[in-house]
């Protein structure tokens, strides 16, 4: 009798266990109960995610962490920053490891069905490219027949690179790495004759290098690469936070909300789609389950999505970026947010 | 004769289970085996519901899709058209390539080492010492890494063997240039090629198949050699000199057949980026060979010198006293007794090796974790799946080479009569 017991309370204790092992539920309530967001970003890439050397991040994808953990948890410092590889990102996401991925991912209609992600928006429109030396006297990846080209592995790059030699009729030798840090020194060396992926990531790599003027990325964009942050399938309204959040900072710009005059502005203006936004009118934060000023404190942290370009990847910058495709829509660019009502 | 029946079983009561010795050892077993059939069904169950809330199913499918990535080194033809599967083959004989070519490796630098550890020149043993003792207790992943820089860092780029006064030099008679992507080796060519036999995508030349059957036959060939000199040696009592013969029943044929197939080597030209005609030697697979290589040859070295101690010393003086040579001493008395201690724990050496291939991820050799475990699995998302596999293929290698290693210690080892 008793080891009946025994084994049915054995059993409960498993069955009860597993259910609460599932990682399944709210990641709003988790994010609010941890009173930290983790994001996973790049392990190191200069301009979009990097650490200094007192360990403090920076950079263009670290900017979008702390603009959601600011309309989140009021608090833009709140943030546990994970980093991860193009290995392990996907399963870091889904396992649950990370609450919201923003690490230069490629918006791919497999990722976004099979791997079970969604793509909240883009931040940056991108496409691959290739850095070659310039006394390699290469002036086009056409002339590339015959290369060993470093490439980092479980990346859309990878797939984008073999069908390119495919088409094109020309033969290459892969050397595959784990990270941009890898890919540097691997590059640097000489141990490969360019380096191929993202245009932007070729632009932040060279301008951590001691020579910068003697490395040229190719004309040629091989591929499209839309980058945008990305959550777990299922959680609907933690995708809506995630992608209002990025709309908000676009919608800034757009409207000429600045870090700078944000306070002001939600006192004075008249737009009503200013004041939609800033919460001073329509509880829009309330449909997402969060206050009224999300928004506010989500533009405070870094400032809208041109200021943080400027800071971090812009032409100011070492990295040098033109906004191009970045741009907003009424510029002749594709950021376009939609409408806040 | 007395006979002790002992006292009569005591009906059985169901508190015998935990106070009578003879069923509690029973009741544990059973608990035992109860709880751990509850772990493994909870894991599985979790997993399952896990995947389930994810949206995911378990599905193998995948493997036939289009992999749509390149692989460096092949063994067999593979493009970015082959599915996932081919490229998970290819991955799995670069995994084999590299584990073989670092048991061999492994061993014959271990004996050596082994050997020379209890050399009475106090230099070589100490020296032997210290490669043992370094490059034992520092982690491998370390020394693939120091291996990769080394050979990156140091070995020229293909360029610099570019124009009129290169900066670097071929060597081995202008046959052989060391870069740092790969190793340029010759290849070989045929004059008069006999054709090839197809086989799948790709076939195998006529050429290798009579080298083949001719070092087979010569093999078999000594074989009956040695034979006919035991016999000749146990009537006479004097073994007749065989060597020069044997050496001929290789040597002649391979001769002959390299003359008749026109065979020579063909030294690799830098032509656009990269050298070509010859063989380019993966860094990458030569780093993890050489890492792999010295680190299992430490631990092997520590095996054969154990195994020579563990024979006693009364063996070898008297072998000596029997007016033995010491090579024979060596291969006639020491090593058979020594190979008994030696070959079980070699058999975990082979083991390790094998497993420690996949941290060939660090250098980026696209073995089994690099092809399944790594590129495919990032592309497809099947984690479970993928994981599941690569534990299965490991585990049926470690088994099989475990099963033809213990093969071979029944052979050696101690036969009582």
């Amino acid at each position: 009798m008793k080891k009946s017991v025994f084994f049915g309370s054995v059993t409960a204790v498993a069955l009860a266990a597993s259910g609460a092992l599932a990682a399944e539920g709210d990641t709003l309530k988790e994010v609010k109960a941890r009173d930290a967001l983790n994001c996973g970003v790049n392990t190191g890439l200069i301009g979009f995610a990097a650490p200094d050397a007192n360990g403090n991040w920076s950079g263009f994808d670290v900017s979008y962490c702390k603009a959601l953990a600011a309309a989140v948890l009021g608090d833009a410092t709140k943030v546990k920053y994970v980093p991860v590889t193009g290995q392990t990102r996907f399963t870091a996401l889904s396992s649950g490891e990370v609450d919201v991925l923003a690490r230069n991912s490629t918006w791919t209609f497999q990722r976004d069905t099979d791997l079970k992600l969604d793509f909240i928006g883009i931040n940056y429109y991108d496409g691959q490219g290739f850095m070659v030396r310039k006394d390699l006297g290469v002036s086009s990846a056409k002339e590339l027949n015959g290369a060993t080209i470093c490439i980092q592995t479980g990346t859309t790059t990878e797939l984008n690179l073999a069908d390119y030699f495919k088409a094109n009729n020309m033969e290459y030798q892969p050397v595959n790495i784990d990270s941009n840090a890898e890919g540097e020194q691997q590059y640097m060396a000489g141990a490969c004759d360019a380096y191929t992926t993202d245009a932007s990531g070729l632009a932040a790599t060279r301008a951590s290098f001691a020579d910068p003027e003697n490395h040229i990325i190719l004309p040629e964009i091989i591929s499209k690469e839309p980058l945008g942050p990305a959550v777990r399938h299922g959680d609907n309204n933690w995708g809506d936070i995630a992608r209002w959040t990025l709309y908000a900072l676009i919608a800034a710009e757009e409207y000429g909300v600045t870090s700078a005059n944000i306070d002001e502005l939600a006192k004075s203006s008249n737009n009503p789609e200013v004041q939609r936004l800033l919460g001073t009118t329509d509880e829009l934060g309330k449909m997402i389950g969060l206050d009224a000023e999300w928004a506010r404190r989500a533009i405070k942290a870094s400032g809208n999505y041109g200021e943080i370009f400027a800071a971090t990847i812009g032409e100011q910058t070492p990295i040098g970026l033109a906004r191009g495709l970045n741009a907003q829509w009424t510029q002749g660019g594709l950021m376009y947010a939609m409408p806040f009502r | 004769m007395v006979t002790y029946t002992g006292a009569v079983d005591p009906p059985f009561r169901l508190s015998m289970l935990i106070y009578d010795r003879r069923y509690r050892s029973l009741t544990l077993q059973a608990i035992v085996f109860i709880l751990v059939m509850l772990a493994a069904s909870w894991i599985i169950d979790n997993t399952l519901k896990n995947l389930a809330d994810l949206g995911k199913t378990l599905s193998f499918d995948f493997l036939f899709r289009r992999a749509g990535y390149d692989i460096p080194q092949q063994l067999i033809p593979y493009n970015s058209d082959d599915t996932h599967l081919r490229a998970a083959v290819v991955g799995l004989l670069n995994t084999l390539l590299v584990s073989v070519l670092g048991c061999i490796a492994a061993t014959v630098l271990g004996v050596v080492a082994g050997v020379l550890r209890l050399s009475s020149n106090w230099l070589i043993a100490r020296l032997m010492t210290v490669y043992v003792e370094v490059f034992r207790n520092i982690p491998l992943l370390l020394w693939i890494l120091v291996c990769l820089a080394l050979f990156t860092e140091i070995m020229p780029p293909p360029n610099a063997y570019r124009g009129e006064n290169p900066a670097a030099g071929m060597i081995l008679f202008d046959m052989v240039a060391p870069t740092n992507r790969y190793t340029a080796i010759p290849s070989i060519g045929m004059t008069n090629p006999p054709g090839t036999l197809a086989l799948g995508r790709e076939g195998i030349s006529w050429a290798f198949i009579a080298f083949a059957v001719v070092i087979a036959a010569a093999l078999a060939g000594r074989r009956l050699l040695r034979s006919w000199a035991r016999r000749v040696q146990d009537q006479t009592g004097k073994r007749p000199t065989t060597w020069w013969i044997s050496l001929a029943m290789f040597a002649l044929p391979v001769l002959l057949l390299t003359w008749y197939f026109g065979l020579h080597l063909i030294p690799p030209v830098l032509r656009g980026f990269n050298f070509a005609d010859g063989i380019n030697l993966d860094n990458a697979l030569v780093v993890l060979w050489l890492a792999l290589t010295l680190y299992t040859g430490a631990f092997i070295a520590e095996i054969v010198r154990a195994g020579i101690l563990a024979v006693s010393r009364g063996q070898s003086e008297a072998a000596f006293a029997l007016g033995l040579r010491p090579r024979r001493t060596m291969s006639l008395v020491i090593l058979p007794q020594a190979l008994r201690v030696i070959v079980p724990p070699l058999i975990s050496q082979y083991l390790n090796l094998t497993k420690n291939s996949s941290l060939a991820i660090a250098v980026g050799y696209m073995d089994l974790r690099g092809t399944l475990g790594g590129t495919t699995l990032n592309q497809t998302g099947r984690e479970m799946e993928a994981m599941v596999l690569m534990m299965a293929v490991y585990l049926a290698l470690s088994l099989i080479i475990s099963a033809g290693m213990n093969i071979f210690n029944v052979r050696v080892r101690l036969k009582e009569r």
